[in-house]
């Protein structure tokens, strides 16, 4: 095939890329060069879009160990310790084919960890769906989160490692395009961390795992594309995932780590045998030669292209020491997996692929890695999809909030989860402490005597109104949802998602986003270790909200239970650490503003507009030691966040617990009864304490400059809320019912 | 349970079985036994006072759950050891494996939702006339977890009525008053079946995880009562 304009389309290369390509090889490179060139370049693999921008981040810190740039970030987590831990997305895909691309995303993020020599210890998933019940797309809507939570399950399960958490969102703007973000964590000890570098001149190159077939060919390249009429057609390009070939990969690949036989080791993920050989080569300073005659072929007839950029799952790329391959491939014989000697790593900084001994491709690594094009997209103010002004607010009676806040709970985003995360293990290990549903996900780590803490959070809507605000709103909340544990925030993963970096208005959304989530992560202390940017989030031109996707993992001390989100009993203190509606200005134009992105207009009004709710991030962050100290002094029985719904769904959902205990507030607020109830306004969490208790309570909140003030007592089984003198009550266990059975409804149509 | 004798459990380990850490780490600092693996591939359990078939996907389990284990070396070994009278304990996955190799009877099929389901579920004690049961309280009820796919319990009539008649049903799923009800049947197990023993008793199979809840951490320590009648049984015997 000669190289042609439209063989350069093909492979996503603009014209000037490619004579960039010419320019640095000093010649014409053949088809398997272009193939392996192109898929370095796309912009899964190269960030070229983004990279600039992403720089504004910070990554580093007191427990941070390795940071952006290797398969995961690692942080120490004391007692000799360390936890390696990242989040990726697969929405491309989940969406041609939704079983296989969440499965595979797991797969995914599963190597990625135990490539640097971690043992997962937990999953999380962050999800994203157009509505269930969507007039015309709800089909497939509902096609699409069962696949994906099948995918999801199907892969964790079988593997092996819980999937103890996450978020699943709906808004119409995901309709044509879902967002499946999967995070995982890792753990060993801190001394024994693994790269994937080659090292070694004349040391063998190791291929183990599964066989590579055609599958997945261009994945990459497909996940840097938007999805147009034809995208079905892409189907071939997901690939297929076999968990048990991933566990015996994991024990094998662990179990020779351990016996120290291997040097360097990387995965193969996107973009396949050429990502692996060349960013070992690169990392190495070395070169890596290798023969496609030895690679182990589930087909036949493939060419050098298609096993270049086969993305067969389940696979490995190791470095030994020669001398000692006999013992790798007696691990992996054990656990009846291929290992076979493809290459070894030489001294010229080339990535040389011969087949049958004849060379076919050769491209210095750095051309691949290094020198990837680098741009700095135009950015103009960020697109916004909704008006700045709503319509007139309504003035509702007491009993319309009660029907508000039944409609609240049943609806898409604030019903229980429990439909999706049952058919998820969440318990193998007998770690998880603090099972899904929580404010966070807990897990206890066995060998180092303490707990980590973790949970995702984004919020489309939020950053579709103001990017910069949203995603440090996502960043405060996710600390936030820590605290309610007790935990400290120690490091962060993020997961971008975004639309066409080449509309200005798009670049626009992303730099203000990942300015306002490098503030925030400056703010609460916690570095980014790494991450993914996934553009090109679009269908037919229609680009989906700007959702970054924060990861945030903390630290507790003990390995006991930690404090639930439930009222566990009848006649303690109700306290609002951060008070009623703090930071909400008196000016009624802003108010109704910030209001227009709550849950209430989204699902009561039937319509959104105007900015996100105010944040500010040094009240926030002392909330959160208030809350912290609180927690870990055993002074509260509960603690759960304020956030999506505000304080009205908040304070029914802490009745949900296994006694279904209800509350009696008496509050007298500035504001009007809407904004007080259902405004999202951050940095608010609600406790229970008992009445011996609350002084100590009050006064640890009182040291930080924060208001806590008692606003009722839980009582059983009956929630009455009364604001300003106007009272409403609910049956607990009727909202109960509505919130728990709510999702299974929606999903079978 | 520190100052009891320690007994040696032997945990059989399939490639893909992942509960089996679980239950070593139950055994060891749970419950203060002695407790080490045993390779898929081993024929030799000499020196094991029980055996323990974790929960997983042994080979995969593409075809059906526990289909290929059947033929493992190991379980050879572990149906000598059973004919001899030794306990043997096959939880979920290890349940599955025990009914395709014939040493229970029935078989395990899809959850009746299609899909799979973990949560915590009751477990009514029907018998304690087994050494897998006997130190809990006749008519106990207890809260472990579930975690499984292809949980649904199905054996034809016949077989029922010998597995009743014989109270070889040792658990069934109820409600928190301990009703057999539908709503508790997670699965459709046939007569809301959990766990049954063979004709010897010495074989017990359960789809729910014992080990799971052998740990205060774990939010129920009912499990515990499982271990210890087996640990308590050996004592005696």
């Amino acid at each position: 095939m000669t190289i042609n304009a439209e063989v350069i389309e093909q492979h996503g290369l603009t014209i000037e890329e490619y004579e960039l390509i010419v320019a640095k090889i000093g010649r014409e490179p053949n088809l398997t060069e272009l193939g392996i060139i192109s898929v370095m370049w796309s912009e899964h693999c190269s960030y070229k879009s983004s990279r600039k921008h992403l720089k504004k981040l910070p990554t580093s810190g007191e427990r941070i160990l390795v940071g952006p740039g290797e398969n995961a970030g690692i942080v120490d987590i004391g007692n000799g310790y360390a936890a390696a831990f990242k989040i990726e997305s697969h929405n491309h895909p989940s969406f041609i084919e939704p079983f296989q691309g969440a499965a595979t995303g797991v797969g995914g993020i599963l190597r990625d960890i135990f490539t640097m020599g971690a043992r997962p210890l937990a999953v999380m998933d962050s999800l994203r769906f157009g509505p269930p019940n969507d007039p015309e797309a709800g089909n497939r809507n509902r096609h699409i989160v069962g696949g994906v939570v099948g995918g999801i399950a199907h892969y964790g399960n079988c593997f092996g490692v819980p999937t103890i958490g996450g978020e699943c969102v709906f808004e119409s703007s995901y309709n044509g395009n879902p967002l499946v973000n999967a995070f995982a964590l890792g753990i060993f000890r801190k001394d024994r961390i693994f790269f994937g570098k080659a090292s070694g001149i004349g040391n063998p190159v190791i291929y183990v795992g599964a066989k590579t077939g055609r599958d997945g060919i261009h994945g990459a390249s497909m996940a840097s594309a938007e999805f147009d009429e034809q995208s079905e057609e892409k189907r071939p390009n997901v690939q297929v995932g076999d968990p048990f070939l991933e566990k015996l990969l994991l024990e094998a690949c662990l179990e020779a780590m351990e016996s120290g036989v291997i040097l360097g080791i990387q995965d193969m993920g996107a973009a396949g045998l050429t990502c692996s050989t060349c960013e070992m080569g690169g990392r190495g300073g070395t070169g890596v030669e290798i023969d496609l005659k030895n690679v182990p072929q589930r087909e036949q007839g493939m060419t050098p292209y298609e096993i270049m950029l086969s993305e067969s799952q389940e696979r490995m790329l190791l470095i030994a020491e020669r001398g000692v391959e006999k013992e790798v491939f007696a691990i992996f014989k054990k656990w009846g997996l291929d290992a076979v000697e493809i290459g070894t790593v030489t001294d010229d900084g080339i990535l040389r692929v011969r087949d049958h001994g004849e060379v076919v491709a050769e491209v210095p690594n750095s051309l691949l890695t290094n020198d990837a094009p680098l741009y700095d997209r135009p950015a103009t103010t960020p697109f916004r999809p909704a008006p700045l002004d709503g319509p007139k607010l309504p003035q509702p009676s007491a009993a319309d909030h009660a029907d508000a806040l039944k409609k609240l709970l049943a609806a898409p985003d604030l019903c229980s989860k429990r439909k999706i995360y049952e058919q998820y293990d969440y318990m193998v290990r007998t770690n998880t402490t603090a099972p899904p549903g929580c404010d966070a996900a807990v897990v206890r780590v066995k060998d180092a005597g303490v707990s980590l803490a973790m949970a995702l959070d984004g919020n489309g809507r939020y950053c579709a109104f103001s990017p910069r605000e949203g995603a440090q709103l996502a960043v405060a909340e996710c600390c936030r949802n820590l605290s309610t544990v007790g935990a400290e925030p120690i490091a962060a993963t993020n997961c971008l998602n975004f639309g066409n970096p080449e509309k200005p208005e798009i670049m626009g959304q992303f730099v203000e986003a990942v300015e306002g989530m490098g503030e925030a992560c400056r703010h609460f202390g916690t570095p980014i270790t790494g991450g993914n940017v996934s553009f090109y989030n679009e269908t037919l031109g229609d680009a989906i909200y700007p959702t970054p996707v924060i990861g945030i993992v903390g630290l507790l001390d003990h390995m006991g239970v930690p404090a639930g989100m439930h009222f566990q009993r009848p006649g303690r203190k109700i306290m609002l650490v951060g008070g009623v509606l703090p930071g909400v200005t008196a000016d009624p134009l802003d108010l109704e503003r910030r209001f227009g992105s709550s849950q209430y207009a989204k699902v009561i009004l039937g319509e959104t507009w105007g900015l996100p709710p105010t944040l500010d991030m040094d009240y926030e962050k002392r909330v959160h030691k208030t809350v912290r100290d609180i927690v870990r002094a055993r002074l509260a029985e509960s603690a759960h966040d304020l956030s999506d719904g505000g304080l009205g769904v908040a304070l029914a959902r802490c009745g949900f617990g296994p006694r279904r205990i209800g509350a009696r507030i008496e509050l007298s607020s500035e504001f009007s009864p809407l904004f007080t109830l259902f405004h999202e306004a951050p940095s608010r969490v609600l406790l229970s304490v008992s009445k011996e208790n609350s002084e100590a309570v009050g006064s640890i909140a009182d040291d930080l400059a924060i208001p806590a003030p008692v606003i009722g007592e839980t009582e059983e089984g009956n929630l009455e809320i009364q604001i300003n003198g106007d009272t409403f009550h609910a049956s607990v266990g009727e909202l109960f019912r509505s919130w728990d059975s709510s999702l299974e409804r929606m999903l079978c149509g | 349970m520190a100052d009891s004798p320690s007994l040696r459990f032997g945990v059989v380990l399939f490639p893909g079985s992942n509960c089996d850490h679980d239950a070593l780490y139950a055994l060891r600092e749970n419950l203060g036994q002695s407790a080490d693996f045993i390779w898929h591939e081993s024929e030799d359990l000499s020196g094991f006072d029980a055996i323990l078939l974790p929960g997983g996907f042994s080979y995969g389990d593409y075809l059906r759950a526990g289909a290929i284990a059947r033929f493992s070396p190991v379980l050879s070994a572990v149906q000598r050891f059973a004919e001899h009278g030794g306990l043997v304990i096959g939880i979920c996955n290890g349940f599955q494996i025990l009914v395709e190799s014939g040493l229970l009877p029935g078989a395990l099929v899809r959850n009746r939702c299609l899909h799979f389901v973990c949560r915590t579920v009751h477990l009514h004690v029907e018998s304690t006339e087994s050494p897998f049961t006997r130190h809990c309280n006749p008519g106990q009820i207890l809260a472990i977890p579930i975690a499984h796919g292809e949980g649904c319990y199905y054996a034809d009539e016949e077989t029922l009525d010998i597995l009743e008649r014989d109270n070889r049903v040792i658990f069934r799923y109820v409600n928190a008053d301990g009703r057999v009800t539908p709503e508790a049947n997670p699965n459709g197990s046939v007569n809301n079946i959990a766990g049954i023993v063979n004709e010897g008793r010495n074989v017990l199979g359960m789809m729910p995880h014992p080990e799971r809840a052998a740990d205060p951490a774990m939010g129920s320590i009912d499990g515990r009562l499982v271990f210890e009648s087996m640990i308590h049984s050996l004592v005696r015997s």
